[in-house]
């Protein structure tokens, strides 16, 4: 893989493999990084990308596979140790404590002391001198970082990378949470650094950057590489989509049922807005129809069903159940009307892990096994266990920590939850989210089947293939604005794709 | 009939000491039931401590309704707080709370003395004082979103400035003969005061477990959003949970009122800390979503017992209090291992 007029690589790694609980995450992953590059890591979510950076930065240690270090074999076992090679991550979720100082931060861990005392005055140099470095002397080390925008917390995140002896930093999304301006600012940043000999990785999946800053590129799905190190200027956007997307997808889809031309409205969203995160969504959805919202992470999909739902207050707009006004903010008002949200975060916004299965099956519903307040908990469990043979769940065990089951049982929990309940319109949030390959088809065929059974439901996904697959309708969400709306069967996944990147690189 | 053979084959295991102790407690510890056997055996054993040390003083039936007794409005206190901690929040001002209702009553009885309806009063001021506490404490917790722990201490400091401002800081004696009559009576042998105790435990068992009430109580510590996402109104219960606890410092109040005599601002200082000590030694999840009622009640008798055992040898109660400490940091070690552990009940 190496031009013979290319020196020895900074890091090599060749076939990682790393399983959790039995989800292989990487399946043998190519990566070679050169002194001085911006190597760009392309993939989509759970490609396995945050995987590969926390073996590389000794979160994880790699099932199999070798990683070469300027040239020598390394196990990078440690996080400390991989500063120590030279290693740093900067991570999606910028790591600064707010309460301290820009100087402090950049030297947490690994502070300039003697006998426990704190030189602050060296420090403080030290630091000024990292900035200096890093393009930004204006900002003061003695500044609380708590005070700083989102853009300079990750100029002193850099800092801090680079108060070790870097000469690789790994870069996780870090556009992620700028705007325009401060991306063209991080960009002049990385190119100072790969000036001054340190290479970069950078991870992202707008494609309109990594044209601008990468120099190579190595795509990731399904846990392997697909390619390693093509030149970004010589590699078609179309080819790196292909590369993105193109598996040799079973048809786990089952068949759409067409959707009765008679069929009631059931919930219709008429210019609902929510101040920072989206404005103006409009969306219908009749009995038996499935629409669903694709858009990338932040884009604001999740926020317009928790604004549905009332668990957000929306800023403008109304939602209306069987013609019925819902009162902005209220979840009790929606699922009243008859609403159900299977959330995104399954384990700590949807089930009470340590609880008995049946009561969180009965959640919603408890308060109808009840006379004057008293539960009849024979009935309760009677019915939970009747939707839970329903759905398949296994175990039928009604008794069960609801903690051991695995994460398609817990995603029927939440189905068998509102099917319970009586709801006319489902929201399903990431609904295959943590659920294992063999579990997905038996979800598709529930969502379907509850369609089918004159549900209307509304589903968000991170996997545009999910969307399309079983939506009627797609709603392409970018930057909190509803792109287009068009039959599910007009577009695929690289339609998709490319609004989304348009939107996301505007 | 299984949990009897554990108890027996526990019991006999504990004698053999040191080395065997890791695997029973484990057996003992899994499950709620087990946990709950737990505290019995460490009862049993304080029992057999006393009846050692110090013979019939000890081991008689008036000296265990003494201890009983002793117990009972602590017992009380603990029980309301068992459900705030279960929600996941803290109750601080519970002690507070009581010494105010105890002055309010015992002053409203003298300025009513004249009048027949001083007894309903004194029974009456307690609680509507705990309740409006509670009341204060759940809306600025649930709907100021203040933690629960500095709501609470402000309430509890707060409470106990008021009652030393309108009691004028003077101990007021309850002269009210019915009151006193009623409240001292016994019923078959049994003081009231137990039979009080008795009967909120009862009550707040069938709450927890068999209502509403009690399975949103369960559900909100348990997972606060997930029970909001679900449709349970998180905010109103809050309230209502702290009302509770209000409620049962009012009746604490009563007792209190009933079994000194007179209402003062220092009735009820530092209860907190024992009735926490005693819902966390039950077993109730600090972090809440799980804790048990008859673990409180024990909870508080194995604290009393151990009181009882140290006066009856006429020991020093600073080893008391070294004790106890030892017991709380005992009961949240096993606590911690064998949390995740079973689903709850009873």
């Amino acid at each position: 893989m190496i031009d013979d007029d290319h020196p020895e690589p900074l890091l090599m790694v060749h076939g990682i493999t790393k399983a959790f609980a039995g989800v292989q995450a990487l399946k043998g992953v190519d990566l070679e990084v050169r002194a001085a590059e911006v190597h760009c890591l392309l993939g989509q979510n759970g490609a396995g990308k945050s995987t590969l950076i926390k073996v590389l930065s000794g979160v994880y240690q790699p099932d199999a596979g070798v990683i070469r270090w300027q040239g020598d074999e390394v196990s990078i076992i440690h996080p400390v140790f991989a500063l120590g090679l030279g290693i740093a991550t900067m991570y999606q979720e910028l790591d600064v404590v707010e309460g301290l100082t820009i100087a402090e931060n950049i030297f947490l861990g690994h502070e300039r002391a003697s006998g426990g005392m704190l030189k602050v005055k060296e420090a403080n140099r030290a630091a000024r001198a990292l900035l200096v470095r890093l393009g930004h002397g204006n900002l003061s080390p003695g500044t609380e970082v708590g005070r700083l925008s989102a853009a300079n917390k990750q100029i002193v995140s850099m800092a801090r990378a680079l108060s070790h002896d870097t000469k690789l930093i790994i870069m996780d999304e870090p556009s992620a949470v700028l705007d325009s301006e401060e991306v063209r600012n991080l960009f002049r940043v990385i190119r100072e650094l790969t000036a001054q000999g340190v290479a970069v990785v950078y991870i992202s999946h707008r494609l309109e950057e990594i044209r601008q800053i990468g120099d190579r590129i190595t795509v990731i799905k399904d846990g392997s590489s697909m390619s390693v190190g093509l030149s970004v200027a010589d590699t078609p956007t179309a080819d790196l989509i292909t590369l993105m997307t193109g598996r040799a997808v079973a048809n786990v889809f089952p068949d759409r049922v067409p959707v009765a031309a008679d069929a009631p409205v059931l919930i219709d969203v008429q210019g609902l807005s929510l101040r920072g995160h989206f404005s103006d969504v409009n969306l219908s959805v009749r009995a038996g129809e499935i629409v669903g919202l694709a858009g990338l992470v932040g884009s604001g999909r999740s926020e317009i069903l928790e604004t549905i739902y009332g668990a957000r207050k929306a800023s403008g707009g109304r939602v209306r159940v069987s013609g019925v006004r819902l009162t902005a903010g209220s979840v009790n008002d929606a699922v009243r009307a008859g609403i159900g949200l299977a959330p995104e975060e399954r384990k700590s916004q949807g089930l009470i892990l340590d609880e008995q299965v049946y009561r969180n099956v009965t959640l919603s519903t408890f308060a109808r096994f009840a006379r004057g307040g008293f539960l009849d908990e024979r009935r309760e469990r009677q019915l939970a266990l009747e939707q839970m043979q329903a759905l398949e769940l296994r175990p039928a065990d009604p008794d069960r920590a609801t903690r051991t089951l695995s994460g398609g049982n817990q995603q029927k929990v939440l189905l068998a939850r509102w099917l319970l309940h009586g709801t006319k319109v489902l929201l399903l949030d990431e609904p295959t989210r943590g659920v294992d390959v063999g579990a997905r088809a038996e979800i598709y065929a529930l969502i379907r089947r509850l369609s089918a059974a004159g549900t209307a439901i509304i589903l968000v996904s991170s996997e545009i293939e999910e969307v399309i697959g079983l939506a009627d309708r797609v709603l392409v969400i970018g930057d909190g604005e509803v792109l287009t709306t068009t039959d599910a069967h007009a577009i695929d996944e690289r339609g998709v794709l490319d609004l989304v990147m348009k939107g996301a690189a505007a | 009939m299984s949990e009897r053979d554990g108890a027996i084959a526990a019991q006999s295991d504990s004698h053999n000491e040191a080395e065997n102790h890791p695997g029973v407690l484990r057996r003992i510890m899994s499950g709620s039931v087990g946990r709950n056997l737990g505290l019995v055996i460490a009862l049993v054993v304080l029992v057999i401590v006393g009846t050692i040390t110090a013979g019939d003083r000890f081991a008689s039936y008036d000296n265990f309704l003494t201890i009983i007794r002793f117990a009972s409005i602590i017992g009380v206190i603990s029980i309301g707080l068992t459900f705030v901690i279960i929600a996941g929040g803290i109750d601080l001002s519970v002690g507070s709370v009581m010494g105010l209702a105890t002055v309010v009553a015992s002053l409203a009885a003298v300025q009513a003395a004249a009048t027949q309806s001083s007894w309903i009063l004194m029974v009456l001021i307690p609680l509507g004082v705990g309740i409006a506490a509670g009341l204060v404490n759940g809306i600025v917790i649930a709907y100021g979103n203040v933690v629960a722990f500095m709501a609470t201490l402000a309430m509890l400091v707060g409470a106990r400035g008021l009652a030393e401002l309108i009691s004028g800081r003077r101990t007021q004696i309850v002269i009210e003969t019915g009151f006193l009559q009623f409240t001292r009576s016994s019923i078959i042998g049994v003081p009231l005061l137990i039979w009080v105790f008795l009967i909120v435990a009862i009550v707040a068992w069938f709450l927890l477990n068999r209502t509403t009430f009690g399975r949103r109580t369960v559900a909100i510590g348990g997972n606060r959003e997930a029970s909001r996402l679900a449709g349970i109104r998180v905010k109103r219960h809050l309230v209502y949970v702290y009302v509770l606890s209000g409620l049962t410092a009012g009746i604490a109040g009563i007792m209190m009122l009933g079994r000194t005599t007179a209402g003062t601002s220092t009735h009820g200082g530092l209860y907190e800390l024992d009735a926490i000590a005693a819902v966390v030694v039950g077993g109730t999840l600090l972090i809440g979503g799980r804790g048990t009622i008859v673990g409180t009640v024990l909870g508080v008798l194995i604290f009393s017992t151990l009181t009882n055992v140290f006066t009856q040898n006429n020991l020093d109660t600073s080893v008391q209090s070294i004790t106890k400490g030892l017991i709380i940091v005992v009961a949240v070690l096993l606590q911690q291992r064998f949390a995740t552990r079973g689903p709850s009940g009873t």
